[in-house]
């Protein structure tokens, strides 16, 4: 089990450090935007993990209803948080792209800014209902925020198809026209990304068992420090 | 500020937002070691 994580965190810094080397030196540079067309390689990458992420959190959250697996419902908060950074640097990326694209950072009313920004709240405030509730029935009402959650994952990824918006078209599967050598090294930082995903989760999985065991041990010491 | 700046300052933002969550992963797993210990005697 150690052995393992050793592997993937090594694997993980080598495949960040050789996607960094692809987005920033080896990628050719954009005609239009110049050198920061380069972000493309850390937005687009972290959104689709968080997508990925919020995936695996609406499956766990659907599991945990029908089975009320605890281990569904680790998953499903652990996929969630991390899914919750992901988003953070997609939201925080996206102006830093816009402003010298677009001349402003942020454009309201956008349909694909605006749904995941929502997306970003709702999960925001599903971790805040795991941290602040504390009674049994918390994982259940958790799961169906979950499950409603993930209605909005479609409409962030579709908007840009069906409605008219400043953000750019898909560049993959939407007609648009990636260089192949873009698209070779935007897959690498994808890879890098999910790797670094997987990592982040197997810590914060590990973390969560440890914190509920430690739940259950107080809860012990202090039944037995009440019947003294 | 030229593009390139924009650049270092969307890459560097994405680090320390991952780098930020290490840390709270780091200081949680601190605390739930040092509670563990503490249960253990």
């Amino acid at each position: 089990m150690r052995r393992g994580f050793t592997l993937l965190a090594l694997a993980t810094a080598l495949l960040l450090s050789f996607a960094l080397y692809e987005a920033l030196i080896a990628a050719p540079t954009e005609q239009t935007m110049g050198d920061v067309q380069r972000i493309f390689y850390y937005h687009v990458p972290s959104a689709w993990t968080a997508f990925v992420l919020f995936l695996i959190n609406f499956v766990s959250s659907i599991v945990y209803l029908i089975r009320r697996n605890p281990k569904a419902d680790i998953l499903a908060l652990v996929s969630a948080e991390v899914g919750v950074v992901f988003c953070t640097v997609v939201i925080v990326t996206g102006p830093i792209w816009a402003r010298p694209v677009w001349g402003i950072w942020w454009a309201p009313g956008d349909i694909r800014l605006t749904t995941t920004l929502v997306l970003w709240l709702i999960y925001i405030s599903y971790l805040i209902l795991r941290r602040m509730s504390t009674g049994g029935r918390t994982p259940v009402i958790a799961a169906v925020v979950a499950i409603f959650g993930a209605l909005d994952v479609p409409l962030v990824y579709f908007s840009i198809w069906f409605f008219r918006t400043q953000h750019p078209s898909p560049v993959i599967g939407g007609g648009g026209s990636l260089d192949p050598r873009m698209a070779h090294v935007l897959l690498i930082n994808w890879a890098a990304f999910l790797c670094l995903a997987w990592l982040l989760s197997w810590v914060r999985c590990e973390l969560e068992v440890a914190t509920r065991r430690v739940d259950e041990a107080q809860a012990l010491e202090s039944l037995r420090e009440s019947s003294r | 500020m030229n593009s390139m700046h924009y650049l270092y300052a969307a890459y560097i933002a994405t680090w320390v937002i991952h780098g930020a969550y290490l840390a709270i992963l780091v200081r949680k797993y601190a605390r739930v070691r040092r509670e563990m210990e503490r249960l253990r005697k």
